[in-house]
């Protein structure tokens, strides 16, 4: 049954500083709202459980992208518009330009934002992976001041994260340490402008000393791989990283980084896919990456 | 469905539609596509999926292409927007609506506010796009009669022609 708007109170305090005092004074009462796109289908649905809602849509203190030399600031106000035009990003962050450009069609890119995809903390987001990969680290923001949470340890569940009740996410913090990585994301799904995926990657990595050097050449000097819908929550796969790592790549790697990875994940079946496809595609996934990374000369 | 006493106020909501101003009451979290079928009499925006999928309640807001059934009202304070409504000069079709009737982009017509819309977004942003371009920009608009390919075509069309309204 559809939601009748008048049982929803909506504020737009338009500063960020009125936004935290909202949520200090009645902690887990307000539910902020940026673009909407996840937020406003609940609501249609009428599965929408709070009644106060918060649009921190356009808050100038959660927009805009800092480049600074060691790291980038992305405002959690960014839409995937933003992300994937942002000739920064789309050059030294690929896995995140590829994801905001897999999520959803145009519309929903100009209105989704990064730090809506973060707190809605679906396991099929395309962003997360890209984001475990990279090592984000995520500035939180309350009445109380600000603190960072490295993202690797935000998500701790299916839908629990480390976001106290009075706090927001004012902005996702990249370190600019990529470059001579092979970066590789895919996302499978049914179609890429509104199916989410069935199961999307993000990983880079780098052989010592490039693929025709020296004594140990072609070993994996430096890995990170991460796998969004395998999971109640994207993970990454660090027992996989660790087999790989100072390895050079050939079938039997490949394979046993298959079986790693198999044991690594808990897919499951639901409406877009199940358990056993989602296992055979994550295999695949990590190995064509594997492969990609054994001819990699080191030049971006 | 609730009692009176949950209920929340109406607020004014004072926006710019297909360049008139306007000023709506409504409650704040009224769905844009409510207040332009509803108040303001402008149906041309379709409801198909009310959930940001299929693209048929397509319009500019500030020039970017959104989903009108995602976003509420309260958001649109301020906003400048333009609907199907606001794309023809008069009389005189824009040059992408008479792009859609010669391809015979347009069949049930559900779904061609938002695909003309979604075209003049992307022709806007690409004044040259190529077929990549085009479908990737229409990707969130569903049609379930043409198969795409005479959309494709219109919007081809008008891009050659240099004229992206």
């Amino acid at each position: 049954m559809r939601s009748d708007p008048a049982d929803y109170q909506l504020l737009a305090p338009g500063k960020l500083q009125a936004v935290v005092s909202l949520l200090a004074d009645e902690p887990g009462q307000w539910l902020p709202i940026a673009g909407g796109t996840d937020v406003m289908v609940q609501f249609a649905a009428g599965k929408l459980p709070a009644r106060k809602l918060l649009s921190i849509w356009n808050l100038p203190e959660l927009r805009g992208i800092e480049i600074l030399p060691q790291a980038i600031t992305i405002g959690a106000g960014c839409t995937y518009t933003e992300l994937r035009e942002h000739p920064v990003i789309a050059r030294e962050f690929p896995l995140l330009a590829s994801a905001a450009r897999w999520t959803g069609g145009i519309a929903n890119q100009n209105r989704g934002t990064l730090g809506g995809n973060i707190v809605n903390a679906s396991p099929a987001a395309d962003s997360l992976p890209a984001l475990l990969a990279y090592e984000a680290e995520l500035i939180l923001v309350s009445v109380r001041g600000e603190r960072g949470v490295p993202y690797l340890s935000f998500h701790t569940d299916y839908k629990k994260m480390q976001l106290a009740p009075d706090e927001l996410i004012r902005a996702i913090c990249l370190r600019r340490d990529f470059s001579g990585f092979l970066q590789y994301a895919r996302k499978v799904g049914a179609r890429n402008a509104q199916a989410i995926s069935k199961v999307c990657i993000a990983a880079l990595g780098r052989l010592r000393g490039g693929a025709m050097g020296g004594v140990n050449g072609g070993a994996i000097e430096e890995v990170r791989i991460a796998l969004g819908s395998v999971a109640t929550v994207p993970v990454r796969l660090t027992e996989v990283e660790r087999l790989v790592k100072g390895r050079s790549v050939g079938p039997e790697l490949v394979q046993l980084a298959g079986e790693a990875t198999a044991a690594a994940i808990q897919p499951i079946d639901d409406i877009r896919s199940n358990a056993r496809y989602r296992a055979a595609v994550a295999r695949n996934l990590v190995a064509e990456f594997l492969l990609q990374l054994r001819g990699w000369e080191g030049t971006p | 469905m609730s009692e009176s006493s949950n209920h929340r106020d109406k607020c004014e909501v004072s926006l710019t539609v297909n360049g008139e101003p306007k000023t709506v009451r409504v409650y704040p979290m009224e769905r844009l596509l409510d207040v332009l079928r509803h108040e303001l009499g402008l149906t041309g925006s379709k409801e198909g999926c009310g959930e940001g999928e299929c693209g048929s309640c397509s319009v500019l807001m500030n020039g970017q292409l959104v989903n009108s059934c995602l976003i509420p009202a309260l958001q649109v304070a301020g906003a400048n927007l333009t609907t199907i409504e606001g794309v023809a000069e008069g009389p005189q079709l824009s040059a992408l609506q008479a792009a859609f009737l010669e391809a015979g982009g347009a069949q049930c017509g559900i779904c061609t506010p938002g695909m003309i819309l979604s075209a003049s977004h992307l022709l806007h942003k690409k004044p040259n796009p190529t077929l990549d371009d085009i479908r990737e920009g229409l990707s969130g608009n569903l049609c379930r009669c043409t198969g795409y390919m005479q959309i494709f075509d219109a919007v081809m069309r008008a891009a050659r022609r240099g004229n992206s309204a």
